[in-house]
């Protein structure tokens, strides 16, 4: 199953990270992950929240430029080699990844890997037959 | 030495005659064969018989550099490109860049202008000189070349770039000439002291800078670091290149040979003549090209005039240094740069909208520095920054072939440039004056 994350375009300019999270945070918008791929003159805010559409919603309203982007949360143990055991399953399976980040769960000893693939149907099918849990929108809204 | 006495230090009466002469022949000649010409003259109901003194020039209608557009490429030619020697291009206001052509005549006169032009400046026939204005497509190589072989100097083709090269040809054969843009000029001079080098202590001993605006802190600077005495040159490629105006050594106005080119200077607003000493935009008439001769044609470049015979005993008016410009030119590492010629890429680029701010610096080296900030299409914004880093490449790549001079492309959000009534502000140009 996909998972909506959103993408944000911020310049490189003083504040801009600021004036994103805290709109969020106005809204009463959770934010479950977040990252940010730099550039030297732009970044790309990558974040998974409780209310997507709503966010994206009011960002665009403040002038961001917002789009969602299909992600898949994949739940592992947390201990070491957690993540290497999903790694390989790619490997073996000629699964492209184009970018990930991970977070550590609150109330379970579960980590939650967030993954953009080339082709996420094929990467879910490969983690299904691998035993390794996807988790779906209701789950990552309720974490 | 004064390069040509006979028309250099024509009394005024005498020239008067010969410059309306010229005109009433060139009003036939361009009127019969350059099919824009023909249209416009025919328009505006002017005849050569109705040109008898000078003053009938203001009978004539101006010519602009959308007519040139508009007529790309070979339009305004006076004759068939079959029988054109040599063609030069200058940047266009959009996408095509601006076509100037030269017959065998004009090329000679090119060679002419440029060696009164050396002589203004201290040339002798047995100095060398180096030139490293851009050989090609640009008019500022050739035509230096053209004078410099008319006057029988040893010429050193060095074209722009390869600073260290430039140095060393320098240091090894001594010319004592250099002819270049004035910020190449500084910056020769900050790599020659990294070079451990005293440019002081160079050949060089007189400069002919031009192709852009430089002030006269910045010719103190250049004299001071080179040790060298500065001059101005002023030409533009629609009317032949280099050779159009130049300073003689006491640096009192850019001589203009108005026997061949002849000046006015208007209000760009009502048209009229402007006053003597009174800063208006400089229109120019080439009186005896037979290639692409213009009338009346508007360079947009705010200037004064004087008709007092300067010291060095020349006839020729002078014009001051250029004070400005009546559009949004600019001039970048000696480059005309339009900011509508950004506005005609952005708007052909599906990725983009034509907001956009041109942002112009000078970097300590002295070499000019471009900075292409353009807003994204919401559409176009990829999670990924390879893909915004491509679309930066890709419009990067277009804006660099449409300049000819390559630019930094920085992508901004949507909304964030200044948005005003009327004409927006397009350019910011942080070098100092």
């Amino acid at each position: 199953m996909k998972i909506t994350q959103i993408s944000v375009f911020l310049e490189n300019k003083q504040g801009r990270l600021f004036d994103a999270c805290s709109l969020l945070g106005s809204k009463d918008i959770s934010i479950r992950a977040l990252t940010i791929a730099e550039s030297e003159d732009f970044g790309v805010l990558r974040i998974v929240v409780d209310k997507p559409s709503l966010a994206v919603e009011a960002l665009k309203k403040a002038g961001f430029v917002a789009t969602f982007t299909d992600i898949v949360a994949v739940e592992v143990p947390d201990e070491p080699g957690g993540l290497s055991r999903v790694l390989k399953v790619f490997c073996d399976n000629s699964v492209n990844v184009e970018y990930m980040y991970g977070f550590v769960e609150r109330f379970s000893e579960k980590a939650l890997l967030v993954f953009r693939f080339d082709d996420p149907d094929q990467a879910i099918k490969v983690l299904r037959e691998n035993s390794i849990n996807v988790i779906g929108k209701q789950e990552i809204e309720n974490l | 030495m004064i390069w040509n006495k006979q028309y250099e230090c024509l009394d005024r009466e005498k020239l008067e005659k010969l410059q309306a002469e010229r005109l009433a022949a060139l009003v036939s000649y361009a009127g019969e064969r350059s099919p824009f010409y023909k249209k416009k003259i025919a328009q505006h109901k002017v005849r050569a018989e109705d040109i008898k003194t000078i003053e009938d020039i203001k009978k004539l209608p101006f010519t602009t550099k959308d007519d040139l557009r508009d007529n790309y490429p070979f339009g305004i030619f006076s004759q068939p490109v079959t029988e054109i020697n040599e063609l030069h291009v200058s940047s266009g206001t959009t996408g095509n860049p601006t076509v100037v052509g030269y017959a065998e005549s004009d090329l000679e006169l090119w060679g002419e202008v440029m060696a009164r032009a050396l002589c203004c400046a201290g040339a002798e026939t047995e100095d060398m000189i180096q030139i490293a204005y851009g050989y090609g497509l640009f008019t500022g190589g050739l035509g230096v070349h053209y004078g410099a072989r008319k006057m029988g100097l040893t010429v050193i083709p060095a074209s722009s770039g390869q600073t260290k090269r430039q140095l060393k040809l320098m240091q090894d054969f001594k010319p004592r000439i250099l002819a270049c843009t004035p910020s190449y000029a500084l910056f020769m001079a900050e790599t020659a002291k990294d070079l451990g080098l005293d440019p002081r202590k160079s050949n060089w001993q007189i400069g002919i800078f031009g192709a852009e605006p430089w002030s006269e802190s910045m010719r103190r600077s250049i004299e001071e670091e080179w040790n060298i005495i500065a001059t101005d040159i002023y030409g533009l490629s629609e009317i032949i290149g280099p050779g159009v105006a130049q300073e003689c050594t006491y640096k009192q106005g850019l001589h203009i040979f108005s026997d061949v080119f002849f000046p006015e200077v208007i209000d760009p607003v009502t048209g009229k003549e402007q006053a003597e000493g009174k800063d208006g935009e400089l229109v120019v008439t080439t009186l005896t090209k037979r290639g692409m001769p213009v009338i009346r044609y508007r360079t947009r470049d705010i200037v004064s005039i004087t008709y007092q015979t300067c010291a060095c005993g020349r006839t020729s008016p002078r014009i001051s240094k250029v004070k400005g410009r009546t559009d949004d030119m600019i001039i970048v590492r000696g480059i005309n740069v339009f900011p509508s010629q950004i506005e005609h890429v952005l708007l052909n680029l599906e990725e983009t909208q034509p907001h956009y701010q041109l942002i112009v610096d000078r970097k300590e080296s002295g070499l000019d520095d471009l900075e292409v900030q353009v807003e994204i299409k919401e559409e176009f914004f990829s999670d990924e920054v390879k893909q915004l880093r491509a679309i930066t490449a890709k419009i990067q790549n277009e804006i660099n072939s449409v300049l000819g001079l390559s630019a930094r492309v920085r992508l901004v959000e949507p909304r964030s440039l200044a948005r005003s009534e009327g004409k927006a502000k397009r350019v910011i140009d942080k070098r100092k004056k």
